[in-house]
C-alpha cells in the first residue's frame, strides 16, 4: 500500500542484509516516516558510518553519504553546519555508535545539533563475525565471548538524555508501527533526536544464542520489550533484561546552528 | 458479505530471501511458504489488509493492495 520505490534505489536491491535482518524493517520504517514529512528528496541528507546498519544509505534516493567507523555525526554536524536547510538524518549502529564513534554521539547531543539519528541496535557486530559490541545482554555469547560476555551493556536511552539529546525515544523492529511514529517524532524535533531500534541479528547473535530464525528473533525482541508506562508500575529486579520502548524526552532548547548564527556569526560579521 | 474489502498480494520473488517472516506473521495464513521456502500466495480472499507481511517484510519484497 506503500509505493518504497519513490524513496528507493530500485537498481541496488535486492540489498545485502540477511534473509529477515531487522535492518530493512527499520529502513523502511524510516522511509515512511519521511514521507509523512513530505520533504523533497533533494532536501534529505542521509550519513552513515560502518557496519551492517550503515549500509542503509546505499539503498535510499537521497543525498546520501557513507563514511568512516564511527564518524557518521562528525559528518553529519559539518554538513548541517554548511547547509542548514538540508534535512539530515544519520543511520548507524550500536557498534558504531556507542563504540568507536561514542565521543561524538555524545558531543553531538550535548551541542543539540538539528540531527536525527536512528540507531539501529542488533547487539552485536554482525559485519565483521559476531563479536561483541557495546550493547551486547550480559550472559549471552558471542565470538569473542565463548563462555559468555560478562560486561553490562550500555543503556543507550540513558547515554542520550545524560548527553543533553532533546527527543529521545526506543522501539523494536518487533513493532514497525510504533518505530515509524517515533521516527516521525524525532524528525519534526528541532534539535538532536536519538531513535534506538532494538533490531534482530539471527545469524551472529541468534545462531549463538538458541534462536535460529528471524521469528523467533524478532519474538524474544517482542518477549522483552515493555512500554514505558508498564515500566513505571514495575519493580527493578522485574524490569532486568528489559527492553523499555516509549518516548523519553521531547523538549526544546536552544539549536546549535540557529545559535551559531545568531551569536558567532554576528560578531564575527560574515554569514551568507 | 456487502463491503467485504478484497485485497491483491503482490509477491516479487527476485527479491524475496525465504525469511518467512510474512507467512509467520500473517494472521489468516492467506499466505504461506512455497516449495523453496518463499513466500507464495495460498488463499488471498483470506486477506484481511493488516499489512503484518508488508511492514515485517524487510526485502521490500510484498506488497498488499486493497482492490478497488
Amino acid at each position: 500500500m506503500f509505493d518504497y520505490s519513490k524513496y528507493l534505489r530500485m537498481d541496488k536491491l535486492p540489498h545485502i542484509w540477511c534473509y529477515g535482518c531487522g535492518n530493512g524493517i527499520i529502513l523502511k520504517g524510516a522511509v515512511r516516516a519521511i514521507d509523512k514529512m513530505g520533504w523533497d528528496k533533494d532536501s534529505v541528507m542521509a550519513v552513515s558510518g560502518i557496519g551492517c546498519s550503515s549500509r542503509a544509505t546505499g539503498y535510499v534516493d537521497f543525498n546520501s553519504l557513507h563514511t568512516l567507523h564511527g564518524r557518521a555525526i562528525p559528518y553529519a554536524t559539518g554538513i548541517k553546519m554548511s547547509r542548514p536547510d538540508l534535512n539530515v538524518i544519520v543511520f548507524t549502529g550500536d557498534g558504531d555508535a556507542t563504540a568507536i564513534g561514542g565521543n561524538h554521539f555524545i558531543h553531538a547531543a550535548r551541542r543539540n545539533i538539528d540531527l536525527t539519528v536512528v540507531l539501529f541496535n542488533n547487539n552485536i557486530y554482525g559485519m565483521t563475525g559476531g563479536q561483541y559490541s557495546p550493547t551486547t545482554p550480559q550472559g549471552y555469547f558471542a565470538s569473542t565471548a565463548p563462555y559468555g560476555h560478562i560486561d553490562p551493556s550500555f543503556d543507550i536511552v540513558q547515554l542520550a538524555m545524560g548527553s543533553g539529546a532533546t527527543f529521545v525515544a526506543r522501539s523494536t523492529v518487533a513493532n514497525p508501527r510504533e518505530m515509524e511514529k517515533f521516527i516521525h517524532e524525532g524528525l519534526k524535533n528541532k534539535g538532536f533526536s536519538l531513535i534506538e531500534v532494538v533490531s534482530n541479528c539471527h545469524e551472529r547473535f541468534g545462531k549463538r544464542n538458541k534462536m535460529k530464525s528471524p521469528y523467533e528473533m524478532i519474538e524474544w525482541i517482542r518477549s522483552r520489550a515493555v512500554s514505558k508506562v508498564k515500566a513505571e508500575t514495575m519493580e527493578p529486579e522485574e524490569l532486568e533484561g528489559k527492553i523499555i520502548t516509549g518516548i523519553f524526552r521531547q523538549e526544546t532548547r536552544p539549536e546549535y546552528v540557529e545559535a551559531y548564527d545568531s551569536f558567532v556569526m554576528q560578531k564575527a560579521g560574515g554569514g551568507n | 458479505m456487502a463491503g467485504k474489502k478484497e485485497f491483491l498480494i503482490k509477491i516479487n520473488l527476485d527479491f524475496c530471501k525465504a525469511c518467512g517472516l510474512c507467512y509467520s506473521y500473517c494472521p489468516t495464513k492467506a499466505i504461506g511458504p512455497d516449495h523453496e521456502f518463499r513466500a507464495s500466495v495460498k488463499d488471498v480472499a483470506k486477506c484481511i489488509g493488516c499489512l503484518q507481511c508488508e511492514n515485517y517484510c524487510p526485502d521490500f519484497a510484498i506488497e498488499i493492495e486493497e482492490k478497488k
